[in-house]
């Protein structure tokens, strides 16, 4: 289901997670890929065809030259490592903005796409990825929303709004309050928002990021709906086998260029990955097993009670010892970041105790779990890593700012940070042209790896990394999965959130899903297959379905809230 | 690569040169469509100070300074201390009163006032501190409602404290004793007047402002919580702590602004006292980039232009008030200038890197694809 890279013929992931193995059986995979370009079609059938669309800008990975066709009435995906230039295309596709060079032609015209408003004037729509709903509002006051001349605000607009949910099986009530809605209802407004407002082409960018497998299937069906009524679909993302289950035509960019447009039937995911990546695909797979019996983080039955009494964290207990890297699976806003911001001191749990080695670490300040040998990879590198507008080396400062050789006393050692710069930047790989830039005019991979540089700088005993590959590209991505093996070897603990199921199963020793704040039991990554986790992650399924795989006891704790009830479980 | 490079040290400098000339063509803009006589007002704007004038332009840019530097530490982390303004004038009172009483012989007097100017300034701060933090107060207002209130507060001790003297309807603290007068330095020749001994003052807080915030852990702490709070409160700073000091250290700054006033020229705090200081220093220190020279060159020019409008009313029959509009404008378009700048310094330099790296991979990364 979401298992990115990985070829549906070359078997599950788990039976290939030693390289060695999938190597062993490259013929598994052999078929010829003829990767072709859909047949010719004739103008009239084209919804948009893209030439020589050329966009200089500065810092990131440019579009240079893309040009594809996109026929009417099918599912086109645009695929590409982060960083490969497809936000950029859609936003000059959606009006955002101004190709330095290129045509745009919309049902065989040209068009000149200034804003948005163009974009909708000329049948394109837009879904983002993250949505653009006022919670306190119903879908019908959403949708109205700066469409009121359309069909004005009242019972037109409900008549419209139910036509079009009906026509396109879209669901969606007009009088719900969107606070009530799930994130896959919250999508469909989305969609339908666009839809009002007379779109016939819509982009979605990464849309099934934000779902769970189940929500993605009921996606898919709304888009063949929307294919089979005439509507054509621009389709984001970098899941590679969603593409070929849902595409008619698969267009791979990279390096901000198109390398090929295909058609699915005739590729399989391995040779789309490697024509998006353009080498040899990284493996996150770890080695043997490193895990000792000596306990160094120990979670015991911590509680964070959420605003409204609902629990954001639910009686969550875990030890990870030295060498071992527990993996944290889940759909995000299920108390990932609440966990990690309790552990790290950022916040106070309402009960329950955090234990670093034999010290309870509790009721520490941010500082003194850092100081006492608590690496921190944050989930926003933007917002909880770095200073954009300061130097790499005061970056590199940043959460040791009280520690050698960052500073001498109560002074800054600027002299002493400048050099083990200097020193990160040459082992840890950071592409930079000095120490001196600003982090701002990294690129993401780099900025990563400067602060996977920083954090492993300190000696530390415990690493708590929340997505560290996310937005990196793949070169970085390989490089920071070899730093996590080599700070697993060491002998550190690792606490591994991550959203991308194949770098759980890749790189940890267990793996527990987080639901509406609870833990799971354990899953061994050898055995457990992504749809799998996909249930435990939805909640959908009972706890016997998710069962750990044997050799694991589970925890007393294992009481995950009932997925039915929004009122904080059963515990 | 270095530090300093050509580029960026042209970039700041530009800002404000065009600053000025843009408020120059503003202003006579402004002079021209209400019939004044531009020729004349910018002779006497741009006639060169007499010795008498250039001390009253060191004088009032080292209380400017003082003040500027006061709002600065608070912008450095993203506070906007609006609140100078009270903070000064309830520590020059409570300095006043202190000094006045004279417990302490000379020097020792002066020096136990400005600590308890400085304390005074700091209590003021604190207030809007506490909730801000405690009650998630914006400061911006609070401060703004505290210095109505410090007006009316000062306003009402000063009729407690004060006798009305002789012949005037001024009314003031008690002048403090002759000893702890400073008679400053004569360093401008040809003046009859002299140079705030306090000037010192001024420029040992720009010492330290510059040391501290640049060179200490508390400085890093300090400005890395105005880049990003978030990225702050990640790496261990304690943002409400932050706050809390951060706030009552420029209010202990604000209560330095009236010191030289009070040993140099007025010698009691009274009805005369001047005021608006504060506000003065907001745009001082967004025009010195919260730099601690850029602020002295700022707060000197700022001095230059109050002390030159003086005479246009005699000379060019125009309301002195012309002043205002002209530092109006060059905030403007400095705080405009220097946005622009900063946005564009930021693009150069992504360009600059990308390019940067373009040119090491095409020479040493060439074919080794994106593992490397």
């Amino acid at each position: 289901m979401v298992v990115p890279r990985h070829g549906r013929c070359a078997g599950p992931p788990a039976s290939e997670k030693p390289p060695a193995a999938a190597r062993a059986r490259p013929g598994v995979c052999a078929i010829t890929a003829s990767a072709t370009r859909p047949s010719a079609t004739a103008v009239g059938d084209l919804a948009v065809e893209l030439e020589g669309i050329t966009k200089r800008f500065p810092g990131v990975v440019a579009n240079k030259d893309i040009g594809f066709p996109v026929r009417r009435g099918t599912v086109h995906a645009i695929v590409g490592e982060n960083g490969a230039g497809k936000s950029t295309l859609m936003k000059i596709l959606y009006g955002v903005q101004r190709p330095d060079e290129g045509t745009i032609k919309v049902n065989g015209q040209v068009v000149n796409l200034h804003s948005p408003s163009d974009a909708i004037r000329a049948g394109i729509g837009m879904v983002f990825q993250h949505f653009m709903l006022a919670d306190n509002l119903t879908v019908l006051e959403n949708v109205v929303l700066g469409a009121e001349k359309m069909h004005g605000i009242g019972p037109g607009a409900r008549q419209e709004i139910q036509r079009i949910s009906d026509a396109y099986g879209l669901d969606v009530h007009p009088d719900a309050l969107v606070a009530d809605l799930g994130v896959g209802a919250r999508q469909r407004v989305e969609i339908l928002k666009v839809l009002y407002r007379g779109a016939k082409i819509l982009i979605l960018d990464e849309p099934t990021a934000v779902l769970v497998p189940q929500e993605v299937d009921e996606l898919f069906d709304n888009l063949r709906e929307l294919k089979k009524e005439g509507l054509t679909v621009l389709f984001i993302s970098h899941k590679l086998d969603e593409v070929l289950r849902v595409a008619d035509s698969i267009t791979v960019i990279r390096r901000g260029t198109t390398i090929d447009t295909v058609d699915p039937k005739s590729v399989n995911a391995r040779q789309l990955a490697e024509l998006m990546v353009g080498s040899e695909l990284p493996s996150p797979s770890t080695e043997e097993s490193t895990v000792t019996d000596r306990v160094l983080l120990r979670v015991e039955d911590l509680s964070l009670q959420g605003p409204e009494g609902r629990p954001l964290l639910d009686h969550i207990s875990f030890t990870i010892h030295a060498g071992e890297v527990l993996g944290i699976a889940g759909v995000e806003g299920n108390g990932q970041a609440e966990l990690v911001e309790v552990i790290m001191g950022m916040r106070e749990p309402t009960s329950g105790q955090v234990f670093l080695a034999d010290t309870d670490i509790s009721s520490w300040d941010v500082r003194e779990i850092r100081e006492a040998g608590v690496a921190y990879i944050p989930e926003d590198r933007h917002r909880h890593g770095l200073l954009l507008e300061a130097p790499l080396w005061e970056n590199r400062m940043l959460g040791h700012q009280t520690e050698e050789p960052n500073v001498r006393g109560f002074l800054v050692n600027a002299a002493g940070a400048k050099a083990d710069t200097e020193r990160i930047v040459r082992e840890y790989d950071v592409r930079t042209p000095s120490i001196f830039v600003t982090a701002g005019s990294l690129s993401g991979g780099n900025q990563q790896k400067l602060i996977v540089g920083r954090e492993m700088s300190h000696d530390p005993k415990v690493l708590v990394a929340a997505h560290p590959t996310r937005g990196v590209d793949v070169g970085a991505q390989a490089s920071i999965w070899d730093l996590m093996r080599q700070a697993r070897s060491k002998g550190l603990a690792v606490l591994l959130i991550s959203a991308d199921l194949e770098e759980l199963i890749g790189l940890s020793d267990t793996i527990r899903v987080i639901l509406r704040g609870g833990l799971s039991g354990e899953f061994d990554p050898d055995t457990v297959t992504s749809e799998d986790l996909g249930a435990a992650m939805t909640g959908a399924v009972g706890r016997a379905h998710g069962e750990p795989a044997s050799g694991h006891e589970p925890d007393d704790q294992d009481e995950r809230p009932h997925p039915s009830t929004d009122d904080g479980g059963d515990r | 690569m270095t530090k300093l490079e050509p580029r960026r040290l042209l970039l700041s400098v530009a800002a404000p040169v065009l600053a000025l000339l843009v408020a120059f063509v503003v202003t006579s803009l402004v002079l021209v469509a209400v019939g004044d006589p531009v020729a004349e007002v910018w002779k006497t704007m741009l006639a060169a100070p007499r010795p008498r004038q250039m001390v009253n332009i060191v004088n009032s840019a080292t209380v400017l300074y003082l003040s500027a530097i006061a709002v600065a530490v608070g912008f450095r982390m993203n506070l906007f201390n609006i609140g100078v303004d009270g903070q000064y004038r309830v520590a020059a009172f409570a300095g006043a009163l202190f000094a006045g009483q004279a417990w302490l012989p000379g020097p020792l007097n002066v020096l136990l006032t400005i600590v308890v100017a400085m304390v005074a300034g700091g209590f003021w701060a604190s207030i809007a501190a506490y909730l801000k933090v405690r009650r998630g107060v914006s400061e911006v207002i609070s401060t703004i409602m505290l210095n109505a209130i410090a007006t009316g507060v000062v306003q009402w001790l000063l009729l407690k404290v004060s006798r009305q003297e002789q012949g005037s309807n001024a009314i003031g603290t008690t002048p403090i004793p002759k000893s702890s007068r400073l008679d400053g330095f004569a360093i401008v020749p040809d003046a009859t007047n002299h140079v705030y001994t306090l000037i010192l003052l001024a420029a040992l807080v720009g010492f330290g402002y510059w040391f501290v915030l640049g060179k200490t852990r508390f400085g890093f702490d300090l400005r890395a919580t105005g880049r990003s709070e978030s990225a702050a409160v990640a790496s261990g700073v304690k943002v409400p702590r932050m706050v809390m000091t951060a706030m009552i250290t420029s209010g202990a700054l604000a209560g330095l602004v009236g010191m030289p006033l009070l040993f140099g020229q007025d010698f009691q705090y009274g009805t005369t006292f001047q005021a608006g200081l504060g506000f003065a220093g907001i745009g001082i220190a967004l025009l010195g980039r919260n730099n601690a020279i850029g602020i002295a060159f700022a707060s000197l020019l700022w001095a230059y232009l109050d002390q030159q409008s003086n005479g246009l009313q005699i000379r060019a029959n125009v309301a002195p008030e012309l002043v205002n509009i002209i530092q109006g404008v060059i905030l403007y378009a400095v705080v405009i200038a220097y946005e622009l700048i900063r946005r564009a310094d930021l693009r150069l330099e992504q360009a600059r890197v990308a390019r940067e790296l373009a040119a090491q991979s095409g020479s040493s990364h060439l074919g080794e694809g994106a593992r490397a």
